[in-house]
């Protein structure tokens, strides 16, 4: 008998693996569905399979009454904007300020300090300022998901420029770049495969910012739908929603692995870790 | 042309002397190799050179006049790892120095006919150094022997007055290193930069170099070890085909 550590998945039995807990997930939702069904076939806490998929279709298909819009393809449009808004913002913003701080000294003095502070304020502790001062519009929203995770972005790419090694910003300068140009053909370069892995690692921040802002001041939105719609019970709307979040949320993590290999070919291969 | 001279130079960190009396003067065209212990200050020596670290005392002066104070392009440098952007490609390596020596004072980009007349100067730079096959490569897909030879042609394209090599073929195996010497050799023949390199292979130092200069400490305090720093100890000039510099070896300081 070989090692537990040793053994390694055929690969029938890696996708059996894969598959076992999400079909055992679904298995014992069907189950307990059914049984409270049976009991109670007004019963809203697990709706059918078949409930939830006429739900989304009414949503996704016909025209709300009051707005004449669709109504899950607004709330998706409108949340990703806001996602894609709020996400961009933050990291473009920390790409600027991490990799100044981390590459000039004169900078990092002081904005090293500066973002280790307002890296730990809470980010839904300025939700209320953020509405005080700039309305329940868009812009409060995209703030909030900037500010959520625009200082780990920032203070990520800082380390990340830090340990680039000392000899290739020495090198470019015995080749004639300055600082400017050090910057421009070096380190951003080397720094931009960083800046989507750290935006993928704080994609799941992302959403739970969207989510909270939307759920306390919105009128669309997939966070704001959700939270509508816990005051009628109807689970046969919230948990395909839910599902839907995961979706996409996989979905951009997933599009943004691609597109860096595509981008950055260089990267991982010159003995770079992942 | 542009003498090397060393007065007096020092290095210290605080309490601990790394270098001490620092005395030394290259000529143009010199190919010296410096020999020493791990941690005999080496290193320390190849950045005072190269401006990345200041001397704590004494002087250098390069072609008579005070080093410049920060790296710049009259002075190449090879490293034994990170000497080559892992981001460009083999060609655009070796372009990176080109195109920001001549190239537009804020991005350092050069357009047009002076573009390919670059280009085509880095081109024959990659096929000097024998990597024509693999121009369009990036440097992690490239053995370390490969790597080191495409710093040396990135180095060189820029045809500093000096070039400066830590270690640089440490970490390759006999066969790619003795490939690796050829080529350099080829290049300082060719190119009459003054060289200093590096090693802790003294066979490598002997094989490659006019004159073999040897960092080690004079004194000890058995009390406090880092109370003195290394100096020069020898001066040994080497007669491998070329005309010797010396007639013997030369004891430097007491
Ligand atoms: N920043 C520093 N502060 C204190 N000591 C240092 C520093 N940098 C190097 N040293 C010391 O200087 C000595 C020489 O280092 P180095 O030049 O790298 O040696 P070598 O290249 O010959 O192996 C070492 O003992 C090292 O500990
Ligand atoms: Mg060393």
């Amino acid at each position: 008998m070989r090692r537990l550590l040793n053994l390694q998945p055929s690969k029938p039995l890696r996708l059996a693996l894969f598959l076992a807990p999400l079909g055992a997930l679904l298995l014992a939702y069907l189950v307990f569905s059914d049984a409270r069904l049976a009991e109670n076939p007004q019963d809203r806490l697990l709706p059918a399979f078949s409930t939830m998929g006429d739900t989304l279709l009414r949503m996704a298909t016909e025209p709300d009454r009051r707005s004449g819009e669709l109504l899950f393809w607004l709330d998706t449009r409108v949340s990703l904007q806001r996602l894609a808004l709020g996400v961009g913002l933050g990291a473009l913003t920390a790409l600027i300020l991490g990799v100044a701080s981390g590459l000039l000294p004169l900078a990092g003095a002081s904005l090293s300090p500066f973002l280790a502070i307002i890296a730990m304020i809470p980010p839904l502790a300025i939700l209320p300022i953020l509405l005080i001062a700039f309305g329940v519009g868009e812009l409060a929203k995209v703030l909030l998901i900037a500010i959520g995770v625009g200082p780990f972005i920032a203070r990520d790419l800082e380390g990340r420029v830090r340990e680039l090694p000392r000899e290739l910003l020495i090198k470019a300068q015995t080749l004639g770049a300055g600082t400017w140009q050090t910057l421009w053909h070096v380190v951003l370069p080397q720094i931009t495969p960083r800046l989507f892995d750290a935006i993928r690692l704080s994609l799941g921040a992302a959403w739970l910012f969207l989510i909270a802002a939307e759920a306390i001041a919105s009128t669309e939105g997939l966070g704001y739908r959700i939270f509508l719609m816990r005051r009628y019970l109807a689970m046969d709307l919230i948990l395909p929603y839910v599902a839907w979040m995961t979706l996409l949320a996989w979905l951009l993590d997933y599009g943004l692995r691609v597109l860096s290999r595509r981008l950055f070919p260089w990267y991982g291969a010159a003995g770079n870790k992942r | 042309m542009s003498e090397l001279v060393l007065k007096n130079v020092g290095k210290r960190y605080g309490e601990t002397v790394v270098l001490e009396r620092l005395n030394l003067t290259l000529t143009a065209g010199d190919f010296c190799a410096v020999v020493g212990a791990s941690g005999a200050g080496k290193s320390t020596f190849l950045k005072l050179l190269l401006s990345e670290l200041q001397p704590s005392e004494g002087t250098i002066t390069l072609g008579g006049r005070p080093l410049p104070p920060e790296p710049g392009p009259e002075r190449g440098v090879v490293y034994q790892r990170y000497s080559v952007f892992p981001h460009l490609s083999v060609l655009d390596n070796v372009r990176f120095g080109l195109e920001r020596t001549h190239g537009d004072p804020l991005f350092g980009r050069t357009w047009g006919a002076r573009r390919r007349a670059l280009r085509a100067e880095a081109e024959a730079l990659v096929d000097a150094v024998g990597l024509s096959a693999a121009r369009d490569r990036f440097p992690g897909a490239l053995s370390g022997g490969m790597q080191q030879r495409l710093a040396l042609a990135q180095t060189l394209a820029l045809k500093p007055e000096l070039l400066l090599l830590d270690e640089p073929f440490g970490a390759l195996d006999p066969g790619n290193k003795k490939a690796a010497h050829d080529l350099l050799k080829t290049l300082w023949r060719d190119r009459g930069m003054t060289v200093v390199m590096v090693t802790h292979d003294l066979s490598e130092a002997f094989t490659l170099a006019k004159r073999v200069l040897v960092l080690d400490k004079t004194r000890e305090d058995p009390h406090n070890p880092e109370r003195y720093g290394a100096s020069l100890t020898y001066d040994i000039p080497v007669d491998n085909g070329l005309p010797p510099r010396e007639a013997a070896p030369r004891e430097l300081s007491a």
